[in-house]
């Protein structure tokens, strides 16, 4: 079976993102000022060979941990779809 | 003693440390390709060196990808073993990403690209070198108990300062944690930097900065480094 994995990896809470702060400055120019914050991360689907979800989840962990994300600079998130 | 460059795809000052260590510095260079492995003909005597540029185009992270190429697995083989290892810019990022250096390289403060010369300190000098940098992410980071024992163990050799060698705010290009430009590991045999200093070996380049720090890091070797940072 084949499982859609879904990785959210975003800037760690405490860290500068410069990104998103240089984004928040264009929707202020926009006047979207009801809009306080903005983070930019990544998302990242993979395709998974897997015999049930919990191993697909699994599997894209590891690749989270090893590749896809550096825990000194970032946290992720995964959900998996069939 | 004999250098190594490895070539990433993507490595763009590859040939500039070739020509400055090569012409410059008068030592004897072999370019090492990513996709082999072979480093027999090393001794941890030698130095390895990862160049800087956009090693796979710096796509998910910069030097994310290098981590794993095959070269590198003989180079994390190769520190390990006690030898020495120099990175430059990209280089640098490679090394915190292979773990082979503590903490990381976040996007500059500024949100910029930036390409000048900076004035840098070595540790226990007051000389400050004109050397420059050309990075959108160099900004390192560390946690609390990293940037503890970096300063323990006198591990940040490199820091951003102003003319007269003062280290203060002003002079940080990137927002760099404690203005830190260059870092060493705990065993001293691994190092790495933001600033070019290949870029400033050649009196027809105007700056010679460079030709001390290589001197001092790589030739005397980084556990000496706070003694020739002196000369």
């Amino acid at each position: 079976m084949t499982y859609t994995v879904q990785v959210k990896v975003m800037p760690l809470k405490e860290l500068l993102d410069p990104q998103g702060k240089a984004v928040m400055g264009g929707l202020s120019n926009l006047g979207l000022e009801t809009i306080k914050d903005v983070r930019i991360g990544k998302h990242i689907t993979l395709q998974v060979d897997a015999a049930d979800e919990a191993s697909a989840k699994e599997q894209a962990a590891t690749a989270a941990k090893k590749l896809l994300a550096n825990p000194v600079m970032e946290y992720f998130e995964i959900s998996v779809s069939e | 003693m004999k250098f190594g460059v490895v070539v990433f795809p993507g490595s763009n000052c590859d040939r500039d440390m070739q020509d400055a260590l090569q012409n410059d510095l008068k030592q004897n260079v072999t370019m090492l390709w990513h996709k082999d492995k072979d480093l027999s003909t090393f001794t941890t005597e030698d130095c390895i060196v990862l160049p800087g540029g956009f090693s796979y185009g710096d796509y998910l992270r910069c030097g994310a990808i290098a981590r794993f190429s095959p070269m590198m697995q003989s180079v994390i083989e190769f520190a390990n073993a006690g030898g020495k290892v120099l990175g430059v810019c990209n280089g640098f990022q490679i090394l915190c990403e292979s773990q082979l250096l503590p903490g990381v390289l976040l996007r500059n403060a500024n949100q910029q690209f930036i390409c000048k010369n900076v004035y840098i300190k070595g540790v226990g000098s007051d000389k400050a070198l004109s050397i420059p940098i050309a990075h959108g992410e160099g900004r390192y980071h560390a946690d609390a108990d990293t940037l503890a024992s970096l300063e323990k163990n006198n591990q940040i050799i490199y820091r951003y300062c102003d003319a007269q060698g003062n280290i203060t705010p002003a002079a940080n290009p990137n927002g760099a944690t404690k203005n830190i430009a260059g870092i060493c590991n705990e065993g001293r045999n691994v190092f790495g930097m933001m600033p070019h200093p290949e870029r400033a070996c050649s009196d027809t380049l105007g700056n010679t900065d460079g030709r001390l720090i290589f001197k001092a890091l790589v030739m005397n070797g980084i556990a000496q480094a706070k003694l020739a940072s002196l000369v």
